[in-house]
């Protein structure tokens, strides 16, 4: 195998004296749709923040593209093709759906904004129609979708998606994996942190499983989706 | 929220004794207990009275919220859409017609004002300065800054020292004092860099405090409570002054016109309008550049500026510092105006008061700031005759406005912003 988009080896994290992350090792090639699934707290969003080095690693390196980014700061990581939508989508509520958009850019410039702009409104023809509303105003789903299109805006290599389901409709979920599913398929790389691993497990290549801190279990998406213990643990088991 | 209109006894009667209750405890005290010599009196009556008078108010308050009037005012005031309304982009606002004639106003007032009104105005625009610098720190960035007066000082000491040790003049100072408030505003953004809300607002009280203490007690240099002299600005080294102190020429001299002691107070006015058309010329331009956003963008959500990779030093830094600046040249027209500086004009009621026009004029919005320096500069000297219950009426203004009007008198109203329209985008709007 060529090298991994994104690698993790060994990566500690800790919040004071709380450790959370513990000897985290991972990798996510280029092209492959990868989830991390995992109860509350467990630290996935940690991982996630980790990239970009908001909390630092203690130890271990984090490579993308074979470079140690360990210690970059998060403007570089986010200037060098790596975007995320964060948990809770975080749009910002004072402003237009065409300002978040254009926010989404910051890091790389908004040379191509127009056009992203356009492309984004193709993906979520939603937000074409509130394209001049304030973010606050719009329901959950639709923010979610704008926090997602915001992080494509910066034309990512890699797009990391924190818990693009949380707090919406079921019918609404479905809407969004199944845009996730038509961006995966143009070719883009993404690594998402779920707690609806049903979803998440469909969707993705391969998945690892995070327990306080540690990857417990890794696999193929059908694989885990088939084990005893997983559905056990994160599908209610039946 | 519904907007219901039912008529609630119950509500009204515990608004009205819960108000009543209220004044007991702060005027019992206060008016009920008259001092004389060495001893005191009680004074029941009074204190009744006030108590009446609050409770009879606050009963006409309810009374007219519950009234279908009332509860649509109060709709309008604070409902699911308040805070910044966003235009669609390439609206074209009204001001353009205003400002050149607001502008135009301001160069004739000159010569119809007499030398009282110049200076209250003066006054004005110098406090527009501050509310303008304030405004990209707190209404922008939303950072709460309440040692905001230690700029306005560097700004004026600059001017004073410079020109007691360094003998500079004022054309060399106002540049030079922007530059070192600025320098003084990153120190101060440093330590503060990842502190929020309530930690910021502490530590830079404290800020404003050490700067004014310094200016209080380091005798040698400030002169202390003493204060310091400042001098008048010239024009091309012409001065202002009846007779040239320094070997200059007085301007009437060198014109051959008869002397006018405005003449000085024309001249800061002129530069000072100058000076506040080009600040709000750049700030205009700076909220629609990558730098604005990214500061209201800190302001929303700080969290999800540094999941996007926004480098959130460089931004707090450059609010910080573009507030500072700004504050630092109102302190150079403060100085050269009052001819004169001392410790006392940079108190933290300073700082309150400047906080208190972002706050009335609506976070962020800069006609609402423009607006509201003039309101608490000019309300004061019109209302003279009240001047002892200025902070009364000051108060009452706040109490209202966070009833009303909770985001500031004028409701932000921003142009939103999209991308170059280029040929894709016209295909788009059709």
């Amino acid at each position: 195998m060529s090298t991994p988009l994104l690698e993790f080896r060994d990566v500690d994290v800790f919040y004071g004296p709380i450790q959370a992350l513990n000897k985290v090792s991972l990798h996510i090639g280029e092209g492959e749709t990868v989830s991390l699934i995992g109860a509350n707290g467990a630290g996935k969003s940690t991982l996630l923040m980790s990239i970009f080095g908001q909390p630092r690693a203690a130890s271990g390196q984090i490579f993308y593209q074979g470079q140690d980014i360990t210690h970059r700061s998060s403007h570089y990581v986010a200037a060098n093709g790596i975007a995320q939508s964060p948990e809770g989508r975080r749009v910002f509520p004072d402003m237009s759906v065409e300002e978040n958009l254009l926010m989404g850019t910051i890091a790389v410039g908004a040379e191509h904004a127009t056009e992203d702009m356009q492309r984004m409104f193709e993906l979520f023809p939603r937000l074409k129609e509130r394209r001049n509303q304030r973010a606050m105003t719009m329901s959950g789903g639709e923010q979610q979708m704008l926090a997602i299109a915001r992080a494509l805006m910066s034309r990512p290599k890699l797009l990391l998606l924190d818990e693009p389901s949380l707090g919406l409709a079921p019918i609404v979920v479905r809407q969004i994996f199944h845009t996730l599913r038509e961006l995966a398929q143009e070719g883009m790389t993404l690594f998402l942190v779920e707690q609806n691993a049903h979803h998440a497990l469909k969707l993705s290549d391969r998945a690892y499983v995070m327990v306080t801190g540690q990857i417990r279990m890794t696999g193929s998406g059908a694989e885990l989706l088939a084990d005893p213990q997983v559905r056990e643990a994160y599908l209610g088991g039946h | 929220m519904q907007a219901k209109a039912s008529f609630d006894p119950k509500a009204l009667l515990r608004d009205t004794l819960l108000a009543g209750l209220l004044a007991l405890v702060v005027f019992g005290p206060v008016v009920g207990v008259v001092l004389q010599g060495y001893d005191f009196t009680l004074r029941f009556d009074r204190v009744a009275w006030m108590v009446l008078a609050v409770m009879v108010g606050r009963f006409a308050l309810s009374l007219y919220q519950q009234s279908p009037a009332g509860a649509r005012r109060q709709q309008r005031g604070e409902g699911a859409d308040s805070g910044i309304a966003v235009l669609p982009p390439g609206y074209r606002s009204h001001l353009r017609w205003i400002v050149p004639l607001v502008l135009l106003v301001g160069l004739a007032l000159p010569f119809f004002a007499n030398k009282y009104v110049l200076t209250v105005v003066i006054l004005g625009l110098i406090y527009v300065l501050l509310g303008l610098g304030l405004n990209i720190v707190v209404g922008l960035a939303g950072l709460l800054d309440l040692g905001y007066v230690a700029f306005y000082a560097i700004g004026a000491y600059g001017l004073a020292l410079g020109y007691a040790y360094l003998d500079l003049g004022f054309w060399t100072v106002l540049p030079l004092a922007a530059l070192a408030a600025a320098v003084a505003g990153a120190l101060l953004g440093f330590p503060v860099l990842r502190m929020h809300g309530d930690y910021l607002a502490i530590v830079t009280l404290g800020f404003g405090e050490i700067i004014r203490l310094i200016l209080n007690n380091w005798l040698e240099v400030t002169g202390g409570p003493n204060g310091m002299s400042v001098p008048a600005p010239t024009f091309f080294g012409l001065e202002f002054a009846r007779r040239a102190k320094d070997g200059g020429t007085p301007y009437h001299e060198f014109f051959g016109v008869p002397y006018d002691a405005n003449m000085k107070f024309i001249f800061i006015y002129l530069v000072l309008l100058a000076v506040v058309t080009l600040v709000l010329y750049v700030k205009h331009r700076l909220t629609r550049m990558p730098v604005g956003r990214a500061w209201e963008a800190l302001r929303e959500d700080e969290i999800a500026c540094r999941a996007m990779g926004l480098n959130h030093v460089l931004v707090k830094l450059s609010a910080f510092m573009l507030g500072a600046s700004t504050a630092g040249l109102a302190g150079v027209f403060f100085a050269t105006y009052q001819g004169f500086v001392n410790p006392s004009s940079f108190t933290f009621f300073e700082s309150a008061l400047i906080l208190a026009i972002v706050v009335l004029g609506g976070m962020g919005s800069t006609l609402g700031v423009v607006l509201a320096a003039f309101v608490l500069t000019v309300a004061p000297e019109l209302l003279r005759t009240f001047a002892d219950y200025r902070v009364l009426l000051f108060g009452i203004l706040m109490v209202l406005m966070m009833i009303w009007r909770p985001r500031g008198l004028i409701r932000v109203h921003r142009v939103g912003i999209s991308p170059r329209p280029g040929r894709l985008h016209e295909e788009a709007v059709r």
